[in-house]
């Protein structure tokens, strides 16, 4: 498929600080992707080189297959939503969404129309005659979404825009950020340092570190698959266990790691260890299962535990479990009433859900 | 009655300072009215002829139509320089970008007459006769580190998140400063253009310094009156520069209280 945007080896250094190291990334047409990393990982950097707001120290930024180094922020046709919304204070609704409108030769009724339609997709049709201290932070959030839409831009910037709404409207406006996305068909690339917007919203994930990328792929691989400890961390609570290959069949690696031993990991989450001996097996918390102590043989791999910490959060329960010497996290739904601490458990996997990396960094990388 | 209390002397003491800030100018206003040949106490009657006399006496319309022009012409060309210079300091860095926002406020840090006298031993030296233009010119250098605070404060308020969604919509950069910056600053712009036009319209020191033989501005007519005799008529004058001098930034205030007021508080001051 087309590439909507090409980042070629492109560098960003402050002084003597470099903020981008060598970055090169292809975002296809029409797809929604995200940068997702702790903060001061160089996201917003990297998304202000390719809006024109910053230059780029080295390497060349292409939109639609045309080099844009040295076209300024104005000339490039993009559409940016900012964190804190940016509407301009001092113009009602419609002017707003019609502003950019005018430096493409939209006005008159056509302006009318399209600023109505925009204002329509974002639902808030009503609002046009409004100042924007008249709205509330959700509101204003969609405004600015249908001010950067309307111009039809090639490619829709958003640094962090859900990140100044409470946790409720949150999770509506990134349901309704994806569905405008996808009627739209617009490339979009999204900033965010909250796994669970980047898991539920992206066709792909940029994982970066240090300015560095440190993981490209689907949600799905990059969640099931982590190529590093960093991302296997930083998506999600993971476990994560120093042991050694014990046997390589065809379909999979077993490994032994303290406290579980004739672990077989399937082959394709155990690709990055290039026949290492020496492996991390990393199995997220979701996936151990905290059962009743010594409950009947349920498959896979299981020990006894005994219940360190219990962090109740509802429908889900976050336990600390003591497992041999390791302290193991696990993550469960709550049916009914979660253990207490003290108690006596098995925790139990299914070592398909597992995956390994090699214990030396660096291997991973080759 | 009570013993008076600490607090009572420190009421007393504050009318008292006010009383002699105020009580002379009070004074001033209220003799303007007085029907006297001599502008003195007791009053011996209500009377407007001292301002009637004041529209029929050609030097001073004359020195107030210096004084209006200087001080338009001061309010306009500080006002650009001011708002661009702010724009430089607050939006752009540079070298030497500290010592350039020092000195610009330095004609307020140093006194004003060695500021005058400085001019214009620098306008000797170079030998340029004094003449209107420069005499503009010495007020632009003294108002504009008022103009600069004014702006900067409120620029600095203004987040730059505002101006890049504007370039990222389309506008270039001098479309943006027209249709987003500009407008978001007016309330400190108009300010600045204000206090500008007050400062020079009353200024006397450097004026005394700088201008042409026979030109006279409003206060330095008023000195010069002053050394003939005390007339009723300067007490009109001075009722009437009060008037313009205290009025027209409060008028300008609450003008920019009600655009401020429709703009919104999010543009406002720093949070
Ligand atoms: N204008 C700047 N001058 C100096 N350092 C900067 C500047 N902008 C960003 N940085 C630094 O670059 C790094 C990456 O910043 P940023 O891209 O904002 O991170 P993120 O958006 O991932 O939190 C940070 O360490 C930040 O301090
Ligand atoms: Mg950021």
């Amino acid at each position: 498929m087309e590439n909507a945007v090409e980042l070629r080896d492109i560098v960003k250094r402050f002084g003597s600080f470099t903020a981008v190291h060598r970055m090169s990334l292809d975002i296809e047409q029409g797809s929604f992707l995200t940068l997702l990393g702790p903060s001061g990982c160089g996201k917003t950097t990297t998304l202000r080189m390719i809006a024109g707001l910053i230059d780029t120290t080295e390497g060349d930024i292409s939109i639609k297959g045309k080099r844009v180094n040295n076209l300024p922020i104005h000339k490039r046709n993009l559409g940016i939503v900012f964190q804190n919304y940016a509407l301009f204070p001092h113009k009602t609704i419609n002017e707003n969404v019609a502003f950019g409108l005018k430096y493409r030769g939209v006005v008159g009724e056509e302006a009318e129309r399209r600023v109505r339609d925009a204002l329509e997709l974002v639902q808030l049709p009503q609002m046009g005659d409004r100042y924007p201290r008249q709205l509330s932070g959700g509101q204003q959030q969609r405004i600015a979404l249908a001010r950067a839409i309307v111009i039809e831009p090639d490619v829709l910037l958003l640094d962090e825009p859900l990140s100044a709404l409470d946790a409720n409207l949150r999770e509506d406006m990134r349901v309704e950020l994806k569905r405008i996305q996808d009627k739209l068909g617009i490339t979009t690339v999204f900033v965010t340092h909250d796994q669970g917007e980047a898991l539920a919203m992206s066709d792909k994930i940029v994982v970066m570190r240090g300015g560095k990328i440190e993981q490209v792929g689907e949600p799905q691989a990059v969640y099931d698959a982590p190529e590093s400890e960093f991302v296997a961390e930083f998506l999600g609570s993971t476990n994560i266990l120093g042991g050694r290959v014990s046997g390589r069949q065809g379909e999979g690696v077993t490994v032994d790691a303290t406290p579980f031993e004739g672990v077989e990991v399937p082959a394709d989450r155990a690709g990055q260890t290039n026949g290492a001996t020496d492996i991390k097996l990393l199995l997220r918390a979701e996936k151990l299962l905290v059962e009743p102590g010594g409950s009947a043989d349920g498959g896979g791999i299981a020990a006894p535990a005994v219940v360190e910490t219990v962090d109740y959060q509802g429908q889900s329960v976050r336990y600390f479990l003591r497992v041999g010497d390791r302290r193991l996290q696990a993550i469960n739904m709550v049916n009914g009433k979660p253990f207490a601490e003290g108690e006596t458990v098995t925790a139990r996997f299914d070592p398909r859900h597992c995956s390994l990396l090699p214990a030396q960094p660096g291997e991973a990388q080759a | 009655m009570r013993k008076p209390t600490g607090f009572t002397w420190i009421t007393l003491w504050t009318i008292f300072v006010y009383l002699f800030m105020f009580l002379p100018i009070g004074v001033v206003v209220l003799l303007s009215f007085n029907a006297s040949q001599f502008g003195s106490f007791p009053m011996t009657g209500f009377s407007l002829q001292w301002f009637g006399e004041l529209a029929t006496n050609d030097a001073i319309i004359r020195a107030f139509q210096t004084s209006a022009l200087l001080g338009i012409l001061t309010a306009i060309i500080s006002t650009t320089i001011g708002v661009l210079a702010s724009l430089a300091m607050v939006r752009y860095d540079f070298p030497g970008k500290t010592t350039i926002s020092t000195l610009l406020i330095a004609p307020i840090l140093v006194p004003e007459v060695v500021l005058a006298v400085a001019l214009l031993l620098f306008l000797q030296l170079m030998n340029v006769p004094k003449s209107f233009p420069l005499l503009l010119m010495g007020h632009v250098i003294f108002t504009l580190p008022f103009v600069v605070l004014v702006v900067q404060a409120r620029l600095i308020g203004v987040r730059r998140d505002y101006e890049e969604a504007a370039m990222s919509l389309g506008a270039s950069p001098i479309q943006t400063f027209f249709r987003v910056t500009l407008p978001l600053i007016m309330p400190a712009v108009m300010a600045g253009a204000l206090f500008a036009f007050t400062i020079s319209f009353d200024d006397i020191t450097g004026t005394l310094f700088w201008k042409p033989g026979g030109v006279e501005t409003v206060p330095t007519q008023i000195f010069a009156m002053l050394r003939n005799s005390i007339s009723p008529e300067i007490n009109a004058l001075g009722t009437v520069m009060i008037v313009l001098t205290v009025g027209l930034p409060l008028l300008g205030l609450a003008v920019m209280r009600q655009v401020s007021a429709r703009q919104g508080a999010q543009a406002g001051a720093p949070a």
